[in-house]
């Protein structure tokens, strides 16, 4: 092994673009998947033929976005990142992928974690006059909050694999780096550092999710 | 104040139907405190849940002070929720919100101002004596804490009636006690009306003024509480208040033992201040009839006293006949068991 041949400036470079990344896709993430957790949750339980239809439809979209391979998806989705964003490499270019990879998964978690939910509570907020906005908004986010705290971690880290394969297909970041040093020109030094990073920045995502996940839990 | 018509609630569909509630009719006084008692599965908490619509009935009208809530809109509907509090069994507070917010959280649901929350919830805590645990969350509190905050919660928003979900049969005899107590004042301080449901007579007994007894859907009986709890006629309120009093084996074998000469065994039943009253002794004076005491209960039904006494009379026949007919003339219930 010789470390000596890495270019450190360039390994820099790639951890803010892998940062940058996670950082983006995951608001996009939380912006797309929250919203459409809470719909899951709330159609998921109405007695409304129609609602239930549209509900057994979104559903099986979801699952659908959620059982095709993200490498495969993101190579489907080029033509559509390139639409959007006015490219399908680069940081950018992989942000639609890893949002559109994310975000059902994640809105399954929020789902989840509102089912956790006490159903006394809900029926005594319905008892005081709440309305749906209201239970959804002063009740079940609350009340879910480190539930849907862990949800966030767990999907962040899923962000972190899904970054990390977007090399593949020309993403930036620490995966670009191990795959086009590591895996094209056997410069298995590059490839060991990056993996290590992103070890590291896996367990540092997960620790700060957990504390919040104490800080937040009352029961 | 509270009036239920014919009200059916049918769960499921097709061949899993389940009827919970058959054309039940009820009609609550405004101010009282009127109790529903029955076993699990007799169908008192979806009658409760009906009061609210929590549960929709399936057929029937729910008329509260005047509107009928099961013709308005959901909009209209959960306007009217507001002026009927709710309490339950397991509390239904907010695990992550404090006492003090769980309190406000009514208030703010109708948007009131800051000033105003706080002035109301510092009104609540003091009523139900918990100052100093407002900033606690529910998981630092103990049931009758729970319970406490769950009643000044339901009253935030001044309402005009309170549904008490089995409110007490999660807690300890000491701290039931003490919640009835909470509610009896609540009810005097602001003529609220209370509906609870329960499946224990002592709660009944203790604090209402009403009670009605449900059993396969249908309410078996109601009147006044002393009423139907001195003299129950069904069945069902029979085992409910012999749970509450004796087991009557020994009893019926001392009633029934053959004694010598002209007996007759009754029941007496004292009601209000008769009860502390020497009635008995009095009437017996100088008759040359004597009298065995085989069993007796002295208790109150809300705050009003009364006595029960199964007794055995001896003596000559017309002097016994005599005794029985002065005992009701004196004004006391008296049943002839033998």
């Amino acid at each position: 092994m010789d470390f000596s041949t890495i270019n450190w400036e360039e390994m820099l470079e790639a951890t803010i673009a892998t940062l940058k990344m996670i950082a983006i896709s995951g608001i996009f993430t939380i912006i797309l998947g929250l919203p459409l957790g809470i719909v899951l949750y709330l159609w998921g339980k109405s007695n409304n033929v129609i609602i239930r239809v549209v509900y057994s439809v979104l559903s099986f979209v979801v699952n659908i976005l959620r059982s095709v391979p993200f490498i495969i998806l993101m190579v489907a989705l080029i033509p559509f990142s390139k639409a959007i964003m006015g490219t399908s490499i680069g940081v950018l270019g992989t942000i639609p992928a890893l949002v559109i990879g994310a975000a059902p998964f994640f809105a399954r978690l929020v789902e989840t974690a509102l089912r956790e939910v006490d159903r006394g509570i809900i029926e005594a907020a319905q008892g005081m006059g709440a309305s749906t906005g209201q239970i959804v908004m002063r009740v079940l986010l609350p009340e879910a909050r480190p539930g849907l705290l862990a949800g966030v971690t767990i999907t962040v880290v899923t962000l972190v694999s899904y970054t990390a394969m977007s090399g593949m297909i020309g993403g930036g970041g620490l995966g670009d780096l191990a795959i086009r040093y590591g895996y094209y020109r056997y410069e298995k030094e590059v490839m060991l550092i990056s993996v290590a990073l992103m070890v590291i920045l896996v367990q540092l995502l997960q620790m700060a999710g957990d504390r919040l996940v104490r800080h937040f839990t009352r029961k | 104040m509270i009036e239920l018509k014919d009200i059916t609630k049918v769960y499921g569909k097709g061949s899993k139907q389940a009827t919970a509630l058959s054309a039940l009719s009820l009609s609550i006084k405004k101010g009282e405190i009127f109790g529903v008692i029955g076993h699990s599965g007799a169908g008192k908490s979806t009658l409760i849940r009906c009061i609210n619509l929590l549960e929709r009935p399936t057929a029937g009208e729910v008329w509260v002070d005047g509107v009928e809530l099961t013709a308005l809109s959901q909009g209209q509907l959960q306007e009217q929720r507001r002026k009927i509090g709710m309490i339950f069994q397991h509390f239904n507070l907010l695990s992550s919100a404090t006492v003090y917010d769980n309190i406000a959280f009514p208030l703010r649901l109708i948007g009131a101002g800051r000033n105003e929350i706080e002035q109301k919830v510092k009104e609540l805590l003091a009523l139900v004596g918990l100052e100093e645990h407002w900033n606690k969350y529910p998981a630092q509190l103990s049931g009758g804490q729970k319970q406490r905050v769950g009643i000044a919660r339901a009253l935030a928003s001044d309402p005009d009636v309170l549904l008490c979900d089995e409110a007490t049969s999660a807690l300890d005899p000491q701290t039931t006690d003490s919640i009835l107590r909470l509610l009896m004042d609540i009810n005097s301080k602001f003529h609220l009306t209370i509906v609870l449901i329960t499946h224990e007579m002592h709660v009944i007994q203790s604090i209402c003024d009403r009670v009605a007894v449900i059993h396969g859907g249908g309410i078996v009986e109601q009147g006044e509480v002393a009423e139907v709890f001195l003299k129950p006629k069904h069945e069902v309120t029979k085992e409910f208040i012999r749970s509450e009093t004796q087991s009557d084996g020994p009893l019926r074998q001392a009633i029934d033992a053959v004694q010598p000469g002209y007996t007759k065994s009754v029941k007496i039943t004292f009601l209000g201040q008769k009860t502390y009253g020497s009635t008995l002794s009095q009437v017996v004076q100088g008759t040359g009839v004597h009298f065995a005491i085989l069993h007796g209960t002295i208790s109150t039904i809300k705050d009003v006293p009364y006595g029960q006494l199964i007794v055995r009379f001896e003596g000559p026949e017309g002097a016994v006949e005599a005794t029985l007919t002065e005992l009701i003339a004196q004004g006391l219930d008296v049943e002839v068991i033998l």
